[in-house]
């Protein structure tokens, strides 16, 4: 595979949230304001290419008995850096992403990337690979929390579009309207997909 | 270089500098995040002082009153207090605690609110921080009310609840309810 490839298998081919259904919790869960996909997106982009590229550079010196637990030992510190850094400097996002943040260690995008890609290739692609999931993830959850967002609130990264007065469906913010959007996201990407690859 | 083996020896130490590195990482970022982070938490909290209060001259942050888990902030103006902020929460939320900064007059009336930090549910128990919802505390006196009690409409009182968030709204007045008490037995003791 050529090196622009590992970048776009990403971004629709194997796109982690439509395509290969991982890492589902956060995208449900934070998805209720597009600022948040965003927020949520760019926090697990760097620690997927941090992580690839280390895991990738270390493959040689880690036995092949430990490497789950090198592989969290290197996740978790990365998501730990981001941790602190987003509560330091974006105190607001953080405390509307709360514990998710701190779960992105347990993301399976990123240690199904580790296992799947970044302990088999070189340095490079694994940083494209990452790169590629990353932007590919915070594309796919930045659409469904604008569309949970316009539905539920009536806005787009908290820009309101319709009056206070009109109500709005609430059930897209709730957790039901989550797994309502999800499914009907993943039957138009099934859709599309099956009509260009043809 | 050939992959190293599943020796004992190498797993322990490859691990073991793998963890040591990491930390040695994790610590640098520490140092240099921990001066932003309580920067930017007692920043927050000076701007809901100021929000919640009417202008000031003195330093509320420097000097603040702890009881029973509540902060209360007194401002001055001159030699006058010009009011009493007061950091307050409640654990009966749909989602659990939250806090809220509150207003009073040396009166004992709200002046204003503001949420500091909360997990109620988006769309419903969020919105107390609306205007349509915030706006029936202002001006209030909790000591004007029948048996000096805060309570939403549905359990006899004055407060329209926030629509389809009763409890939310019950746990907003139980929180400024604790704020006015509290505020009462300090204003008592000063006399």
């Amino acid at each position: 595979m050529s090196n622009v490839s590992h970048f776009t298998n990403g971004l629709v081919k194997s796109n982690p949230t439509f395509v290969l259904v991982l890492g589902t919790c956060p995208t449900l869960a934070v998805t209720t304001a597009a600022i948040n996909g965003i927020g949520m997106g760019a926090a697990t982009t760097f620690v997927l290419v941090c992580s690839n590229l280390l895991i990738a550079a270390l493959k040689n010196v880690i036995p092949d008995k430990v490497r789950i637990a090198a592989f969290i030992l290197i996740i978790a510190s990365f998501v730990t850096v981001v941790d602190l850094v987003m509560k330091a400097y974006t105190p607001d996002l953080y405390n509307t992403l709360g514990i998710f943040i701190p779960l992105i260690v347990v993301n399976c995008i990123i240690l199904g990337r580790a296992e799947a890609f970044a302990q088999k290739n070189s340095v490079f692609p694994a940083i494209l690979d990452g790169l590629g999931m990353g932007i590919g993830f915070t594309l796919a959850i930045t659409l469904l929390a604008s569309v949970r967002e316009l539905i539920g609130n009536g806005s787009i990264f908290n820009v309101k579009l319709v009056s206070d007065n009109i109500s709005t469906f609430l059930l897209f913010i709730l957790p039901p309207g989550a797994f309502i959007t999800y499914g009907y996201l993943i039957a138009i990407m099934n859709r599309l997909r099956a009509r260009y690859s043809n | 270089m050939a992959k190293l083996d599943s020796s004992l020896k190498n797993m322990t130490l490859s691990l073991l500098l793998i963890s040591l590195f990491m930390s040695a990482a994790l610590g640098f970022v520490y140092n240099v995040t921990k001066e932003p982070i309580t920067k930017s938490m007692k920043a927050k909290e000076t701007n809901a002082i100021k929000d919640v209060l009417p202008s000031f001259d003195n330093d509320p942050m420097s000097s603040p009153l702890q009881i029973n888990g509540l902060t209360f902030y007194i401002a001055t103006k001159g030699k006058d207090t010009v009011g009493y902020a007061a950091k307050t929460y409640t654990d009966r939320g749909y989602s659990g605690r939250f806090d809220l900064m509150v207003g009073f007059l040396p009166n004992g009336s709200i002046n204003n609110i503001v949420v500091l930090q909360q997990n109620e549910t988006p769309g419903l128990g969020s919105n107390m921080s609306q205007d349509k919802f915030r706006s029936q505390f202002l001006k209030l006196n909790i000591g004007e009310l029948p048996d000096k009690l805060l309570k939403v409409r549905k359990d006899g009182g004055e407060i329209d609840a926030i629509s389809a968030a009763t409890i939310t709204s019950r746990a907003y007045c139980n929180a400024l309810q604790k704020a006015y008490d509290e505020l009462m037995k300090i204003q008592e003791e000063s006399k």
